[in-house]
């Protein structure tokens, strides 16, 4: 199965302020069971976004203006911890989220929005409460995302650089997924799985 | 002359074990063990369909389904809502179409994956135990290196038997002294997630060590293991020793005659070399941990429960200070409220943190001779089916329900709500379970987390409660 190669970014980016955003929030449990082929983006913050009714709740960051149209989410620590649902993931990524910046993720979130197409980029913490603070400041700011280069520039003009490990790099700039890629190694993985179960386990 | 191996730690010695390969990156192709899997995995094995790939080493995986099971009763057509009776069916027809040994609906063992693993022997010290559930940290108890994995990962463990895996930091977290009386391990774990903070061992696989976390019980270690998450750790582990193999000796599915022999020579030799050094290191006292409770959305908001609400204003920064008045607002608590006098609406006791045996004698032995306080719904859930009828062997099933709780069968229920087992919105729970986020057992409800003591005391005084004070009340 191929993604969509991921893409250099400029694009609207929207302020989480609230650190620890789990995945119960970007995806409540009620929507867990619906097939993947839904639009998980309709779910997307969703007793954040709309009341019991159904309304929109007007003080939510995406029911703003200038931020309906973000691509990049700019969040506070450990955005993503808490479950394991990747539907968390499918929800940014169906709403149209290519990226999401915070100082840390939930280790499970990670490594789920990299199989995704959904960009996570970590920053050091000073840089971005910085980043958020300008962005509050001026609603609809802008930022690019250079995966190639590993680059974020920010609305100030500053340049950022992050990390990321190769492969993963790679497989998003390729619009590639890791199974195709693992299921290649069966071979290596039968050898392996032989000794090991030899040397009793 | 061969050079001395340098000491390794448990966690180095379970990882290496496992290493099939590295890349160039740096990641390591991990090979798995035990795959345990859960009734939320209709998107994986549909992945594996679209690709016209089987399970390649079914042996190695085990179903039961537990977050879409009714609670009431043993039947899914109790269960009003299609989707959700949908994805039970489908794990059993998954499980039993792949050749995946599993433990259906109406088997007497079945149960919470993380409470049936150990119980039934499935769960073996150095191994590498997966599930598509955050709380298979729950395994690290054993000595295993167990933790969750999203979606994209199921399908590539049941593919490929193995998963890329960068390797994480590691951090021992020792825990030292006697705890008191009235005082367990969900408020070990409850403490060190206050001091260390829900992201405070995130890329990191937590150790726990020291006399405390040597002296509890495997249920009590579960229960830690379990929270690791909670601190954003990849996986939390307790090194095996004699408590964890006369636990697991004669389960169903341990060892058995010679191979028990070989495999706890092997166990023995797992644990941390003296001198092994972790990235990171913190440290605990026992006589400091109080019965503790949590007033906000985050595990992290945690106090002793003769505390009172904190108040934002005296937070540092303007973030924290924010996102304390965003989760007090939530509760609907007033900095500077005594813990102890907060009431509630409902109890919960269950979960795979705290729905193990010895988590319902401790409630039960609140509960014994007393009435929940008028007004309160309070449910008890075993973990597992097993659980339930060894409860019911010791007569506690009789003890709950002459109190006034709900005695229910086994699953997830209002861990999270996903079989719909949920509050009304505004209700106030006293829960042994493990996140009180934001809408965790139903949108608007507010979530207390606390041990099955603390949350038996709740339940018969009606508001948040310092159980010592019942048990200097008269506990026989």
């Amino acid at each position: 199965m191929s993604l969509k190669p991921f893409e250099r970014l400029d694009a609207i980016a929207v302020p989480i302020t609230q650190p620890n955003l789990d995945t119960d929030q970007i995806l409540p449990a009620r929507y867990l069971q619906k097939p993947r082929a839904n639009n998980f983006g309709e779910y997307l913050f969703r007793d954040l976004r709309f009341g019991k009714d159904g309304s929109e709740q007007a003080g939510f960051v995406l029911n703003q203006a200038p931020y309906r149209d973000g691509r990049i989410i700019l969040a506070a620590r450990n955005f993503g911890c808490g479950s394991s649902r990747e539907h968390a993931v499918w929800a940014l990524h169906d709403y149209g989220f290519r990226a999401v910046i915070a100082p840390s993720f939930g280790d499970i979130f990670y490594a789920n929005a990299l199989k995704n197409g959904l960009l996570p980029i970590p920053l050091p913490e000073p840089s971005v409460l910085a980043m958020l603070d300008t962005v509050q400041a001026a609603p609809g700011s802008r930022m690019v995302v250079d995966l190639e280069a590993q680059t974020v520039l920010a609305p100030d003009g500053a340049s950022h650089t992050f990390d990321i490990n190769a492969f993963s790099k790679h497989c998003l700039l390729k619009g590639l997924d890791e199974l195709g890629y693992t299921l290649g190694l069966l071979d290596q993985i039968a050898d392996f799985e032989r000794r090991f179960e030899q040397a009793g386990s | 002359m061969q050079a001395q191996q340098a000491p390794r730690t448990l966690f180095e010695k379970i990882w290496s074990r496992h290493s099939i390969m590295q890349r160039p990156d740096g990641q390591v192709l991990l090979y798995i063990d035990q795959h345990l899997v859960q009734d939320g995995s209709a998107p994986a094995f549909e992945m594996l369909r679209q690709r016209g790939i089987t399970p390649r080493v079914p042996s190695r995986a085990f179903a039961t389904p537990d977050h879409y099971v009714p609670t009431d009763s043993r039947d899914l057509a109790t269960m009003a809502d299609p989707e959700k009776r949908q994805m039970a069916t489908a794990l059993m027809q998954d499980a039993a179409r792949a050749g995946i040994r599993s433990f259906d609906l109406d088997d007497p063992r079945q149960g919470i994956l993380h409470v049936v693993g150990p119980e039934q022997g499935l769960s073996w010290p150095g191994t590498v135990i997966v599930c598509g559930d955050s709380h298979t940290s729950t395994h690290g108890a054993v000595g295993a290196l167990a933790f969750g994995i999203g979606a994209t990962e199921v399908c590539q463990v049941l593919a490929t038997q193995s998963l890329w895996q960068r390797r994480p930091k590691t951090m021992r977290i020792a825990v030292d002294g006697r705890l008191a009386a009235g005082v367990c391990a969900k408020d070990v774990i409850l403490a060190i997630i206050g001091k260390i903070g829900a992201a405070g061992a995130v890329g990191h696989v937590i150790e726990y060590a020291g006399s405390t976390i040597a002296s509890l019980s495997m249920e009590g270690r579960l229960t830690v293991c379990n929270m690791s998450i909670e601190a954003g750790a990849r996986a939390g582990m307790i090194a095996p020793d004699d408590t964890t193999i006369s636990y697991l000796a004669g389960r169903p599915f341990s060892p058995a005659g010679k191979a028990w022999e070989e495999q706890v020579g092997r166990w023995r030799a797992l644990p941390s070399d003296p001198d092994a050094r972790f990235d990171r290191e913190a440290n605990l006292s026992a006589h400091e941990i109080e019965p503790m409770v949590t007033w906000g959305t985050s595990p992290e908001d945690v106090v002793a429960v003769t505390g009172r609400v904190p108040d934002p204003a005296a937070a540092g920064q303007p973030q924290r200070r924010e996102a304390m008045q965003r989760a007090l607002a939530y509760m609907g608590l007033t900095p500077g409220t005594c813990m102890a006098e907060v009431p509630i609406d409902r109890v919960f006791i269950g979960s795979c943190t705290n729905g193990r045996i010895e988590d319902l004698r401790s409630a039960a032995a609140v509960v014994r001779d007393r009435k929940v306080a008028s007004g309160v719904a309070a449910w008890v859930v075993p973990g597992s089916g097993v659980v339930k009828a060894q409860a019911e062997a010791e007569g506690l099933h009789h003890i709950f329900r002459a109190a006034g709780f709900e005695w229910r069968y086994a699953g997830c229920s209002m861990c999270l709500g996903t079989n719909g087992d949920i509050g009304a919105p505004g209700q106030r729970i006293a829960s042994t379970t493990n996140r009180n986020f934001v809408g965790r057992q139903g949108a608007g409800v507010r979530t207390h987390l606390m041990s099955p003591m603390m949350a038996a005391a709740a339940a018969v005084t009606g508001r948040l409660s310092d159980v010592r004070q019942l048990m200097a009340g008269g506990m026989a």
